[in-house]
């Protein structure tokens, strides 16, 4: 089956070079025969992808350790679900999938594009394939994932050599949020490959004006919102998991995916003021440029041990790869962008500070600031070392002290933005749209601060959150209550027909609500508090309202794991709410014994529990516990799902337009009812 | 240059110093030497001891040049739980200070990360200011 992999991925090299010349060459000579050929043997490269992919699930499955990374990421005793996740679980494999994901989308891009935009589209394949071929060669003579085991010798020659088991998946990672986190997070990244493809062909067919950006805002949106899962089931993990009682540290592997993330969501700002008032044109084939190279760039961080982190993966020879590659395609992108200039004039003019297109370039001016923040964080010892010979690293604070300003500018820009006019608002419009939201957050405002809500970062971004709240709800009631009175439909109806009929906008103001939500959750990080003790049975532990109990210190002992378990109750204002049992185990698989910390979470709308085991005292007879009292976490989460279910919303068809597509399902009736009812 | 486009000149300025300024002093808050276990030594910047509950163990790291392996001697009093992953054999990251018996005084540490356990990487430590 290894050979069948690797013959897999040799052939996939072939046929995605073969793409490349056949496309380029096909549009040179003006022969539609060969662009066709280059076009079937980009489809062919994912038929040949997904076959070593398959290649390598099946090795997994049947646990052949004679193959180096089945045996470094398996054991024989993994349970099924985890051996095929184990098949991201490293490098190798984490690359093969990220060059199959990439080769997916562009058999799907290629199958749903290539009559509409016949002119672009060869380029766009040339360009996917590009980006493909210097993964496919990765695989295929960097870091092959078909490598067999080898036993070096006393002279260093090697030999074959099968372990009789796997050195088995860290226990940390089997879990069921690592299984779908590393998929999302790539789904998202890769994603970014399409618009960056149809800028390219855009620029170099010189068809500049919308139409590439009208065809890859779905696709935008759909990278958007895998890299926003990918993040966030990241964050769940880690809060879960490691036990530290946060999931947000700022260390450069979750940077990595935070920077392509800002400038996306730029992105996506952005090009709303081209559709509609022609402008930003150069600035958007910038940021999608970036957006692209920031999520190559988040997987060299990640990869290449470049920045010595704990979250990178060792040394590898990947590095020196990636930049080439990162330097190829971006100064080819910006050379490209240089010499169109010409063709990317703005139509129109910013006019006044107080406009939507104004607080669309505001809103990216700080991402971009963001991104750059997290990028000179992240990268600062390299940069330090450069410039002093020694490496300085930045901590958390300087993450925060820069980023928490700007998200609550960002704020303020969400509630306020979509709700200014086109050009210039007037003062009138103004009153009326803000001035009552306004009244109501200063109000609560004050309340919050009698009532003991001082720290400042955290009140304002309260206040922040009422006011936004508010404008959203505003809109939707004003918007329902036309339609209702207009309609005769209830109001229920008349909310939902709303945003079916204009899905971009109302499911864009659902997205902001998500991201009012999860800042809700993210402002109560700033009362977080935790308190240490050594428990015995008996013993209470009080934290704010709550106090623990411990009931019960017990040995558990099962074939994968020993653990040191306690059974605690839990009692708010005296009243038992819940029995809670950290424990910390020793997994018993591989040659280091590996401990994990399983926290025990009562998570409640208000603030959850946090309990970890930290481990026993010296003499067995107590253990040390240690308890976090976190406000609002849940929010985060809950703030998480709203983002996403709006981001879906955006992406439906409206309604109307699906009428007008498919005139042939709906009958002349239908269609009448319909149009009165619109 | 017109009146209206300075409006947004000023605006973005007055956003970017700002910036600047927060992360100016948040990178004075913050910040750490990140040197290798001969780099620490070589510096030999050596400060004060504490005392406390504390968890004692060795890094060993082998020098990228002389190729010869450094120990050191490190004590962790920190708040927090050693991470899962710092087990025998682990790469670590300690943050603290060298104290003047040669013991490496602790506050944070982190421990290879679960998901990127490949071998071989440099271990390092990190000097607070």
């Amino acid at each position: 089956m290894a050979q069948i992999g690797q013959f897999a991925l040799a052939l996939a090299w072939v046929v995605t070079a073969y793409s490349i010349v056949a496309s380029l060459l096909g549009i040179r000579l003006k022969h539609d025969n060969l662009i066709a050929s280059g076009r079937n043997a980009a489809l062919g490269t994912f038929v040949c992808i997904t076959t070593a992919i398959a290649c390598l699930g099946y090795l997994f499955a049947v646990s052949d350790f004679s193959i180096k990374y089945i045996a470094a990421h398996s054991n024989r005793d993994l349970p099924i679900y985890f051996k095929v996740s184990s098949i991201w679980g490293g490098q190798e494999g984490s690359l093969l999938f990220w060059g199959w994901l990439l080769t997916a989308y562009s058999a799907l891009v290629i199958v749903q594009n290539w009559r509409k935009h016949s002119a672009m589209m060869p380029y766009v394949v040339a360009v996917l394939m590009g980006t493909s071929f210097f993964f496919t060669s990765m695989h295929l003579f960097i870091v092959n994932p078909f490598n067999q085991t080898v036993f070096l010798q006393s002279d260093a020659s090697p030999l074959p050599f099968v372990p009789r088991d796997g050195n088995g998946l860290n226990p940390l990672l089997q879990d069921a949020y690592m299984v779908i986190h590393p998929p999302m997070l790539y789904l998202g990244f890769v994603g970014f490959a399409v618009p960056f493809a149809f800028a390219i062909a855009a620029m170099i067919t010189k068809q500049l004006g919308d139409t590439w950006i009208r065809t890859t805002r779905r696709w935008t949106m759909v990278a958007w919102m895998f890299l926003s899962i990918g993040i966030m089931l990241g964050g769940k993990w880690a809060y879960h998991e490691l036990g530290w009682g946060g999931f947000w540290a700022w260390d450069p592997v979750e940077n990595a995916s935070m920077m392509p993330w800002l400038i996306g969501t730029a992105f996506l700002h952005s090009v709303m003021v081209q559709e509609k008032k022609g402008m930003l044109k150069v600035w958007n084939m910038v940021l999608i440029i970036l957006t692209f190279i920031m999520s190559i760039f988040g997987t060299l961080l990640t990869r290449s041990g470049m920045v010595q982190s704990v979250h990178a993966f060792a040394q590898s020879p990947v590095g020196g790869y990636f930049r080439a590659f990162i330097i190829v395609a971006l100064s080819g992108a910006l050379y490209l962008l240089f010499d169109r200039l010409p063709y990317l004039k703005s139509e129109n003019q910013m006019e006044s500070i107080v406009s939507r297109e104004s607080s669309f370039m505001f809103n990216n001016l700080i991402l971009l600031a963001a991104c750059f923040a997290v990028f000179w964080g992240t990268m600062f010892p390299i940069i330090s070392e450069a410039a002093t010979g020694s490496k300085i690293t930045v901590g958390p604070p300087f993450f925060n002290k820069v980023n928490v300003p700007i998200a609550i500018f960002l704020m303020f820009l969400t509630g306020v933005g979509p709700l200014l006019a086109w050009r210039r608002a007037s003062t009138n419009s103004l009153k009326r749209n803000f001035l009552s939201p306004a009244v109501i957050a200063l109000a609560s405002g004050v309340a919050l601060y009698f009532r003991g809500v001082q720290h400042f970062y955290a009140w304002l971004s309260i206040v922040m959150s009422i006011f936004v709240t508010l404008t959203i709800i505003r809109e939707f009631y004003k918007g329902a209550a036309a339609r209702s009175s207009g309609t005769g439909e209830t109001f229920l109806e008349a909310i939902v027909n709303l945003t079916l009929r204009n899905t971009r906008r109302y499911g864009g103001y659902v997205v902001h609500f998500g991201f009012v939500l999860l800042f809700i959750g993210w402002t109560g990080q700033a009362f977080t508090t935790d308190a240490e003790g050594e428990m015995g049975v008996g013993d209470t532990l009080p934290i704010r309202e709550y106090t623990l109990r411990v009931d019960k210190l017990g040995i558990e002992d099962t074939p994968n794991y020993a653990s040191d378990k306690a059974t605690i109750s839990l009692f708010e204002y005296g009243k038992k709410v819940a029995n809670l049992y950290p424990e910390k185990r020793l997994y018993k698989a591989g040659q280091e014994k590996q401990p994990t910390t399983e926290v025990s979470i009562y998570s409640t709308a208000k603030n959850d529990v946090y309990v970890v085991f930290q481990g026993g005292t010296r003499d067995g007879k107590k253990a040390i516990i240690q308890v976090f009292y976190n406000p609002l976490t849940m929010w985060v989460w809950i703030g998480g799902i709203v983002l996403v279910a709006g981001t879906l919303i955006a992406l439906l068809p409206n309604k109307k337009a699906i009428l007008r597509r498919r005139p042939e399902i709906v009958s002349k009736e239908e269609r009448k009812e319909v149009e009165e009812k619109v | 240059m017109k009146r209206k486009q300075l409006k947004f000149v000023a605006g973005s300025v007055v956003i970017i110093l700002t910036l600047a300024y927060l992360a100016y002093s948040g990178f004075k808050e913050g910040n750490a030497y990140y040197q290798t276990v001969s780099e620490l030594y070589a510096s030999k910047d050596q400060a004060y001891t504490r005392e406390g509950k504390s968890i004692n163990f060795k890094i060993s790291q082998q020098d990228e040049k002389t190729k010869q392996v450094e120990t050191l001697l490190v004590k962790y009093v920190g708040n927090d739980a050693p991470p899962d992953t710092f087990v025998d054999r682990a790469q670590a990251v300690v943050e603290g200070q060298l104290g003047r018996d040669g013991v490496f005084v602790a506050n944070k540490m982190q421990a290879k990360c679960a998901s990127k356990y490949e071998k071989e990487s440099a271990a390092g430590v990190r000097k607070s200011d």
